[in-house]
């Protein structure tokens, strides 16, 4: 789960990091809460990166200003996430741009803390200039890993490496951390909690507006869905197949529009929310996937079956069923789907069907 | 041969009194796996399909076991695989998804510093056909044989071991790696295990988007491998940013790419297929058969 910049900075303070004096808006009357004196910076709250460059941060001298400029960065469409927050901050005069973050990093199975005393913008096109320092998570972080940065920061990279362990982040990262009027501040931050831990983290907020309001309807159900730019929806058991199965799709020219791995389940209830939540995407076909091993081919049958008695699917269901009890399953739903034998024959037929 | 698991295994089922453990124990036996024991904390006496019940690992090892399958939920798995890293066992299979990651780093570790084998977190562990299997890999789709499989996929791998099995090329070991971000065992670990196996005499791997296990991989075929590899690369299609099921199968600033994967793989003399029914054909045209 990311985190908003607002939120990531409260958690800043919360461990001590400095950070500048500001407020997070929602609605305009609240610019006159703010206590602090101008020129305020305005930065508008989305998750997205390039905020920047979009104008999602401006400049305010006056409230007269603060107040036009709330209104248009309200508005604002960021790389297709709305805005739905500012962050009003006073103005800093900034020396120096450093970067400082903590990564877990996959390739090497460590905690990996980076730090360039050159941040700000367009750090990801300086990868040489990073220092890169790999902590084993037994051992911890140690004072002679630490004595590689900079005095002035260390500090704060040791709060830093606090709050990512103690909040199981992915991320933690401050860019920039800059030096204003001889002081370490975080101007920004990142922080991306990872989403297996957040059952112990009761106090975080819960925030992610990068999921579609059908997303959010399947991940409270443990279903795992995204939905894509096609018009095929695509059911398999098993995200690896299930992205085959959309690969396939894409050898004949088929275009996926969803994603849903049904996972280990054969529980008829399961499937049936499942294909609620396909049907509710309105896909133009949906492909049915399912390799049996050891959920029973039958079983998610009986679910199909089940609810496509109670609703109405108004598109075609092609289906491949192999695997445990497939020939009973086939049998039984017969009349419900046009079923194919093989995986490429299944990808080929759903694709024609959703070319017209 | 085979590698990692064969006849001399003795298995403890950690987690056994639940549905899953439960399940997975008659399975196993049935695939020909000596299990000799189960533990699940306050459950100690019971008896799980005739395997004896114990409250905890220490009190497990009067059955003499020699490796571990963990099946306990998320919030619990650290805490067992630790128990059973301490207890002295040197090949732990971690089936239970959505560990928080924290804690699989550190049990990865733990387990690095005990000099143990650990298969997974989020895998369906690993079975040498005909000898013996630890996880929940389907009993029917194997056969006997010399192509070694390793794959970051699930039901996936069972498709395409599936297909060997019908096109009658039996496999030494069939090992899923696990689909998070952070494994025990990795490609390279499989490879080498493979290489040096007698019985393998083809290496078939099956990857997925996310992270650059593939690329490192292809390096390590280029360096040390000398038998012939086939690969299957889900997500060709998958867009940047979206997490696709699987924890570690999100292409994120540019890495981890299909393109990337597939490259790497063709540059290092590796055939990857576009359908996951293609391998069987690939080696056996290869073969002559």
């Amino acid at each position: 789960m990311k985190l908003m910049e607002y939120m990531g900075k409260e958690i800043f303070r919360e461990y001590g990091i400095p950070v500048p004096k500001g407020r997070a808006i929602e609605k305009k009357e609240d610019l006159k809460k703010i206590d602090f004196p101008f020129p305020w910076v305005m930065k508008a709250q989305v998750l997205v990166g390039g905020r920047g460059k979009a104008g999602g941060i401006r400049f305010a001298s006056s409230m007269e200003e603060a107040e036009k400029l709330f209104d248009e960065i309200m508005e604002m469409e960021i790389k297709g996430e709305r805005v739905r927050r500012v962050l009003v901050e006073e103005k800093l005069n900034i020396e120096k741009e450093y970067y400082l973050s903590f990564f877990l990093d996959r390739g090497s199975r460590t905690y990996l803390m980076m730090f360039s005393s050159e941040g700000g913008m367009d750090i990801e096109s300086m990868a040489e200039k990073i220092l890169k320092v790999h902590v084993n998570p037994l051992a911890g972080l140690q004072a002679y890993q630490l004595r590689k940065i900079p005095k002035e920061a260390r500090k704060i990279a040791e709060k830093l490496y606090r709050l990512f362990v103690e909040k199981d982040c992915e991320l933690a990262e401050i860019n920039p951390l800059a030096l204003c009027d001889g002081k370490l501040m975080a101007v920004d931050s990142k922080i991306i909690v990872d989403n297996n831990s957040l059952y112990r983290h009761s106090e975080l907020p819960e925030e992610d507006t990068e999921l579609t309001p059908l997303e959010i309807e399947a991940r409270e159900k443990g279903i795992a869905f995204v939905q894509l730019d096609g018009n095929i929806g695509v059911i398999a058991n098993g995200a690896g197949l299930t992205m085959a199965t959309l690969d396939a799709l894409n050898e004949f020219n088929g275009r996926g529009g969803v994603f849903l791995d049904l996972g280990g389940t054969d529980n008829p209830e399961k499937v049936k929310q499942a294909f609620d939540l396909m049907v509710k995407a309105k896909p133009s076909v949906i492909l049915l996937n399912l390799f049996g091993g050891i959920t029973k081919c039958d079983t998610v049958a009986r679910g199909i079956i089940e609810f496509m008695k109670e609703s109405k699917v108004e598109c075609p269901v092609v289906a491949r069923i192999k695997g445990m009890n497939e020939e009973v399953a086939r049998e039984m739903l017969k009349d419900y789907v046009i079923a194919v034998e093989s995986f490429q024959e299944a990808a080929r037929r759903a694709a024609e069907l959703g070319g017209d | 041969m085979a590698i990692w698991v064969d006849e001399s295994i003795r298995l403890v089922v950690q987690g056994i009194t639940g549905h899953q453990g439960q399940f997975h124990t008659m399975a196993m036996k049935g695939f020909g796996t000596n299990v000799v024991a189960g533990v699940t904390p306050g459950k100690g006496g019971m008896e799980v399909h005739g395997v004896p019940v114990y409250n905890s690992m220490e009190d497990a090892m009067e059955r003499e076991p020699n490796a571990s399958i963990v099946f306990v939920p998320a919030p619990f798995a650290k805490d067992a695989v630790m128990e059973a890293l301490d207890a002295g066992i040197k090949m732990v299979v971690v089936i239970t998804e959505n560990i928080p990651f924290h804690d699989t780093m550190k049990f990865v570790h733990y387990g690095i510093y005990k000099k143990a084998r650990l298969i997974g977190p989020n895998c369906p562990g690993i079975a040498s056909p005909g000898k013996a299997k630890i996880g929940i890999l389907p009993n029917t789709i194997f056969k006997e044989g010399n192509i070694g499989v390793a794959s970051r996929s699930g039901t996936l791998t069972y498709e395409i071991v599936n297909s060997l099995t019908q096109a009658g090329l039996g496999q030494s070991t069939c090992v899923g790696l696990g689909g998070d971000p952070i494994i025990g065992s990795t490609f390279i670990d499989a490879l080498k295990a493979f290489e040096e196996d007698e019985e393998t005499e083809a290496i078939v791997l099956v990857g997925e988007i996310g992270g650059t296990a593939e690329e490192e991989a292809a390096e390590y075929i280029k360096a040390k491998i000398s038998k012939p590899v086939y690969a299957y690369i889900a997500g060709r299609t998958a867009p940047p940013g979206k997490r696709m099921g699987h924890a570690g199968a999100i292409i994120s600033g540019g890495k981890g790419t299909a393109e990337s994967k597939v490259r790497a793989f063709e540059d290092a003399g590796v055939k990857v297929a576009r359908f996951p029914h293609e391998i069987a054909e690939m080696i056996k045209n290869d073969k002559g058969i």
